[in-house]
């Protein structure tokens, strides 16, 4: 959807098409950097280089889950789970730390990823063998996965003494001024990001969201796209609990909670329909990036941190709200070039 | 709307699922509730099982007083997913009429007027997603998770961080005493009331066939002269006023209210309701099945809590009663899909 090449030549309907749903991460971007601006000039500690690591590491977890999140809105279904996962991939690579101090830091996030990708094939087969809505599916693995949290944590705090110091520098070491958070974010973004704009089981996601029965009849093997889709939300909510112990460098049994509204606010923040169908990764980043700009302005320029969720809610409606006209435009533009027989 | 319910109709699969709900449906959903009683039978004999008091009114009175702000808020949410939208904004509603009640009652407002404007602001809160959803035609999950921040937003700017306490020992009273003369408490009291008037709406009446109507088959309601967008609209107003409602009850109960009262309960009033055998796409669910979904969850975990098993397995129950009432009902088919093809490799 985001195509690097823009052709001035606004003939071509497809490409005009992209322009608009492209000019929805342009317009993501802006913002940020209004926001940014206009705090900067309240408040110059903002545009520091510390400051700045601060908005890209605080953002670097939602944007995380929203990547795989995306993946799953586009085939049209929902992952509630990810805030669970987090919180128990977390504490058990923290346990795992605790008790083999020795223990590799690669291994810590094989162990998480493992578990959320297991996690995520559950729900991933749930769905789609016995063909039930997601939204339950993953309401009751959010349940599911936070009460088994609550049993192996039983009461304790993985505290900052017993994860290795490798593994903790992870949080807050860069490389060449850019955190190391926001640099593996921005890898999954990108490969994420050209996954599902070129290769083909990416273009099937949209494809399935776009009109499940139309998928299905086209022989996309649309149960394999969606389970893929979970397991990959999974995994990265496996990774992101990893990354949550190392910015943290400590867990107990509230980690993660309530991610998951946030995680469906930036997604769709970031112009990701709830319907499926469209949207992007990067988008969703964006939204994700947007949103904690936001959230630390309020901060920097005094104004009380207790606006910051009244704005972001506002935001998220005004983004629907914007995505909704948005697509009654194109669907009237394409209806009158080229007739109503076919949207009818 | 449109373009979402075009890509919708003309499935083959929707319209084989129809004809066999019209079949099977009644069928299919004495079934569902039967299985409920079951289940609560079988729980409240676990209940019995884990202490001889278990059925005394002193338990029921706490049951009773644990569930009833969620069930009431169960209620107006059972109507809007029967008619296929859901509302995730109920428990900042709480919260944000709580803390308004609160507010204004240490301004020195009379507590009486304080609970009425909270009342207002549940009208305006449903108002402002009944335009969204149902005159702008957004998808109403995306909505009321906006107003869900929303909500809690406004409230957190309101009041964070005090807590307002001091509210009058006549009212409080019903977080520490029943009901004269009865055992039960008084939201659950008011419950049973609602419940009552819902399922005549529901069951008996024709808006209730509309609702249903709607939820199965929302173009083919509109042409059968249902007004779809304007019953849609008044259920979430009714959603907003019942649940600043239960945010007063809620309120009163603990004799106490900061802005976070209530965060997260939203995802148990769901869960709650989809237990209770409705459908999420809409267009099948009881208040019946809804009603003893409330009393299997609040007998179970009170007996959960009288084992002094963690709240976390509780957690673990819920997510898996959970999975099941939605996973059995689709069993069936999808074991009959997979030998279908098994036979078909053959």
């Amino acid at each position: 959807m985001s195509t690097a090449v823009i052709t001035p030549t606004p003939t071509a309907r497809p490409r005009r098409l992209e322009s608009l749903l492209r000019a929805r991460e342009l317009g993501i971007a802006l913002a940020i950097i209004v926001v940014f601006g206009l705090t900067t000039l309240n408040n110059h500690a903002f545009a520091h280089a510390s400051s700045i690591q601060q908005l890209l590491t605080g953002a670097a977890l939602i944007a995380l889950l929203g990547v795989g999140e995306t993946m799953v809105i586009v085939t049209r279904n929902v992952d509630l789970s990810v805030g669970s996962v987090v919180g128990l991939s977390a504490y058990i690579v923290g346990d795992l730390f605790k008790h083999h101090h020795q223990m590799p830091v690669v291994a810590g996030f094989a162990v998480a990823i493992g578990l959320g990708a297991a996690i995520g094939a559950i729900n991933g087969l749930v769905t789609t063998v016995a063909r039930v809505p997601s939204l339950v599916v993953t309401l009751a693995m959010l349940y599911i996965v936070r009460g088994i949290d609550g049993v192996i944590v039983n009461g304790t705090t993985i505290d900052p003494g017993s994860i290795p110091q490798a593994f903790i520098t992870f949080g807050y070491r860069s490389l060449l001024g850019i955190p190391w958070l926001a640099i593996i974010v921005a890898v999954v973004v990108a490969a994420a990001g050209y996954a599902m704009r070129s290769f083909r089981w990416g273009r099937d996601l949209y494809a399935i969201g776009s009109n499940p029965d139309a998928a299905a009849l086209a022989g996309i093997p649309s149960g394999r796209r969606v389970f893929t889709a979970f397991l990959v939300s999974g995994a990265l909510a496996g990774l992101a609990g990893a990354l949550f112990l190392a910015i943290h460098a400590q867990v107990d049994v509230t980690g993660g909670i309530g991610y998951e509204l946030s995680v469906i606010a930036a997604v769709v923040v970031g112009g990701v329909a709830i319907f499926g169908g469209s949207g992007t990764v990067l988008g969703a980043a964006l939204g994700a990036l947007l949103l904690n700009t936001i959230n630390q302005a309020l901060v920097a320029t005094k104004i009380s941190s207790f606006w910051n969720e009244a704005i972001a809610g506002a935001l998220l409606l005004a983004a629907i709200a914007f995505d909704r006209w948005l697509s009654l435009r194109v669907a009237r533009n394409l209806r009158s070039a080229e007739g109503a027989h076919r949207d009818l | 709307m449109t373009s979402d319910v075009a890509t919708r109709t003309p499935g083959s699969r929707s319209d084989n699922v129809d004809g066999r709900r019209g079949r099977a449906a009644l069928r299919g959903l004495l079934r569902w509730e039967t299985a409920l009683a079951g289940v609560l039978i079988a729980t409240l004999i676990f209940g019995s099982s884990t202490s001889s008091t278990f059925l005394s009114s002193t338990n029921l009175f706490y049951i009773g007083l644990n569930m009833g702000e969620i069930a009431i808020m169960a209620l107006p949410l059972t109507l809007i997913i029967i008619t296929g939208e859901i509302d995730l904004s109920v428990a900042s509603m709480l919260g944000l009429s709580g803390t308004v009640m609160g507010v204004l009652f240490s301004h020195g407002w009379p507590v009486w007027l304080a609970m009425a404007a909270a009342l207002v602001v549940g009208a305006l809160g449903g108002t402002l997603n009944g335009v969204l959803v149902a005159k702008l035609g957004l998808p109403s999950i995306a909505v009321t998770i906006g107003t869900l921040t929303l909500f809690r937003g406004i409230a957190e700017i309101l009041l964070a961080p005090r807590t307002i306490t001091g509210f009058p020992p006549s009212l409080t009273k019903i977080g520490v005493a029943p009901v004269p003369g009865t055992q039960v408490a008084y939201s659950a009291a008011i419950f049973l009331i609602l419940a009552v008037i819902a399922g005549i709406v529901l069951h008996a009446a024709p808006l209730g066939r509309a609702l249903v109507a709607i939820g199965l088959q929302r173009e083919a309601a509109q042409f059968a002269g249902i007004r779809v967008n304007r019953i849609k609209f008044w259920l979430f107003v009714l959603s907003g006023v019942m649940c600043a409602f239960a945010g007063i009850l809620f309120t009163l109960k603990n004799a106490s209210v900061s802005y976070d009262a209530g965060t997260g309960l939203e995802l148990n009033v769901v869960a709650i309701v989809l237990f209770g055998g409705v459908s999420i796409f809409g267009g099948r669910g009881t208040v019946v099945g809804v009603v003893l979904s409330v009393a299997i969850v609040g007998c179970l975990t009170q007996a959960l809590t009288q084992r002094n098993v963690q709240p976390e397995v509780q957690n673990i129950i819920l997510g898996v009663l959970l999975l099941i009432s939605v996973v059995i009902p689709n069993g069936g088919e999808a074991i009959r899909r997979i030998r279908d093809r098994a036979r078909r490799r053959a």
